[in-house]
């Protein structure tokens, strides 16, 4: 075989892990958008504030800490514990659910029956104010987060150097694939069938699709819409968790981690907006066609490419197929 | 109110049987003295009326008369402006749409509210929401409960399935079935709720004959065979006639009759304002 197919195969590889981190944020808007017709702008920022969140629980610092500093004089900076990942995930967790609740209580409760462009404007509100709590309550330095799920402390040792050794077995060449990205990718997969699992078998689920379906007919059937508008913030919250901690992995917990709901953008126009499917294809088509791309025409044009491929094939979709590779078709009756 | 706006004069006032051997019992549902504005429109102008337990009540009047405005106040989509809703012998508080469904009323819409995306076994499904138990952390982790509690309420539902006549299509989504079947399915998913009242918002709006005839059928046997009490809007007189025990009539918001089909019929003030128009 030749050495620059399976060059071109490991770029294949990393592209289709890449491209999960991409599908895990867009995963939130999705969900959110189905259920609601809201757009959240704010997904990407509450992977931030969720992984900020996380580190700071998982490293027993007081939150607020420099405002209470700086009011009472105190010299207050951790609680002096450091608690076992998984609990600190539990946490978090709690406080993803507080602030989907809080969200839906004080903004979107309120602006029920908006214009979609009002609803909008609430949710790049609530990001500009999510990020300065989350700068006011942790801290704006760069964090290191290296908990069990992504260390190698809880995964198998040396899964990516096996692959290493078969793959040069086999090809003559060995894949070199991050140990992070297989847990992430291992740890989409499970959260994709899980939330499959609780939409298509639970009452909630059920109810969820309901609500996402037809509002009137939900109130009809006894759904309380604002309990399920809380229930969808929560699971969005989660999922911006789970790509927050992904992310914060790869590249540190820093308020550039914002920006990577810029990413998810093009991978909802490819995807649809209303499409869970849709939105892991999508992230996978982005991410192996950036990776692809550069690989291949980079060089010619000087590199650079995967800060706007993912844009112009957006682009391209945008013109001919709107609705996305999984959108619902718009038809109207007239 | 006036005595004579309250009671109706044709049937018993106390528990009786039917002509055709059904049970009627008493009070369900009182409405007093309903008034509902929107801003200075007047859709209802102090209207009372009841609904007894078991009997086939039909709210009925030319369009535009308020009859969908006081389904809307009864399944708690509307606020009356002024008046009470009296449910089981005790007046009902301001209530959410989705409370009035838990307390046990389930409806149908006049231009069909269904899940579209949803298949027909699951849009009847979430006509279960109101019965289920078991709570949110046990559907999550699908603990033992929520598992056996799914399969009961799927036999319910399978049940209505076969009742309705809708085997053939249990998994299509909604959305794609013809108009007539979607109306079944929407009833479907209201008798799911096994309700104490099942309000039908012009459940033979847009139908031929034959789809007419089978809906008929349909609610009279829900009626016969589960006992239900059915409230029901329509504007085409003739099946209202055959179907209901008693009869509201409604005109600009006012009520100008109230009585069994017969009554109605004669009801002078009943033929100028609807009957009495002539077509041909």
């Amino acid at each position: 075989m030749s050495d620059n197919l399976i060059y071109a195969m490991e770029v294949t590889l990393n592209g289709l892990m890449a491209g999960v981190l991409y599908a895990l944020v867009a995963l939130g808007f999705v969900l959110i958008y189905k259920a609601s017709g809201i757009f959240n702008f704010a997904q990407g920022v509450m992977a931030l504030f969720a992984a900020m969140t996380l580190v700071g629980i998982e490293k027993g610092q007081v939150p607020f800490s420099h405002l209470i500093n700086a009011v009472l004089g105190t010299e207050v900076h951790h609680f002096g514990w450091h608690l076992h990942s998984f609990l600190a995930i539990a946490f978090t967790v709690v406080v993803m659910i507080g602030l989907a609740w809080a969200v839906q209580q004080v903004i979107f409760k309120h602006l029920v029956g908006q214009e979609p462009i009002i609803l909008f404007m609430a949710t790049i509100g609530l990001a500009y104010f999510l990020e300065g709590v989350a700068d006011l309550m942790w801290g704006s330095e760069i964090k290191n987060l290296d908990i069990c799920l992504t260390s190698n402390l809880c995964m198998p040792q040396g899964i990516n150097e096996a692959i290493d050794q078969t793959t040069y077995e086999w090809f003559g060449y060995g894949f070199f694939i991050d140990n992070l990205d297989i847990t992430a990718t291992i740890v989409a997969m499970v959260l994709v069938a899980a939330l499959v699992a609780f939409s298509q078998y639970t009452k909630q689920g059920r109810a969820m699709r309901a609500v996402a379906d037809d509002h009137q007919a939900a109130l009809s059937v006894g759904i309380s819409l604002n309990f399920i508008w809380v229930l969808v913030w929560s699971v969005a919250g989660f999922v911006a968790l789970v790509a927050g901690i992904m992310w914060g992995a790869k590249s540190g917990v820093q308020f550039s981690l914002s920006l990577i709901a810029l990413k998810a953008l093009p991978v909802l126009m490819l995807g649809g907006f209303t499409s869970i499917p849709g939105a892991i294809v999508g992230g996978l088509i982005i991410g192996v066609g950036e990776k692809l791309f550069e690989f291949a025409i980079g060089p010619m044009v000087g590199g650079a490419t995967e800060n706007w491929f993912a844009y112009v094939l957006a682009l391209l979709f945008l013109v001919f197929r709107p609705q996305g590779l999984f959108g619902e078709k718009i038809i109207e009756r007239v | 109110m006036s005595v004579e706006q309250m009671t109706t004069t044709g049937v018993p006032a106390e528990p009786y049987v039917t002509a055709d051997g059904r049970q009627i019992g008493n009070v369900l549902m009182e409405m007093k003295n309903i008034t509902l504005r929107f801003g200075g429109v007047v859709a209802i102008s102090d209207i009372s009326f009841d609904i007894r337990e078991g009997e086939i009540r039909a709210i009925i009047g030319p369009n535009g008369a308020g009859k969908s405005s006081m389904l809307n106040v009864i399944s708690g989509f509307y606020v009356p402006t002024e008046g009470e809703v009296w449910f089981r012998g005790s007046k009902r508080p301001q209530m959410k749409p989705y409370q009035v469904a838990q307390q046990g009323l389930a409806r149908t819409f006049q231009n069909i509210a269904l899940f579209k995306g949803m298949s027909t076994l699951d849009n009847i499904m979430t006509g279960r929401m109101t019965r289920m138990k078991t709570n949110m952390l046990q559907q999550a982790m699908w603990w033992g409960k929520a598992q056996k509690e799914e399969g009961e309420h799927r036999e319910a539902v399978e049940k209505i399935i076969d009742f309705l006549e809708i085997q053939a299509i249990r998994k299509t989504p909604v959305g794609r079935l013809p108009y007539g079947l979607q109306k079944r399915v929407e009833l479907g998913r209201a008798l799911a709720a096994e309700p104490d009242i099942l309000l039908l918002d012009e459940p033979m709006a847009g139908m031929n004959v034959e789809e007419k005839e089978d809906m008929s059928r349909f609610i009279l046997d829900v009626n016969d065979e589960f006992g239900t009490t059915i409230a029901l809007i329509e504007h085409d007189m003739g099946v209202v006639m055959d179907l209901s025990d008693r009869v509201v009539v409604m005109d600009y918001g006012r009520k100008i009759g109230d009585g069994t089909p017969d009554e109605v019929r004669n009801n002078q003030e009943v033929i100028d304002a609807y009957l009495g128009v002539e077509h041909d």
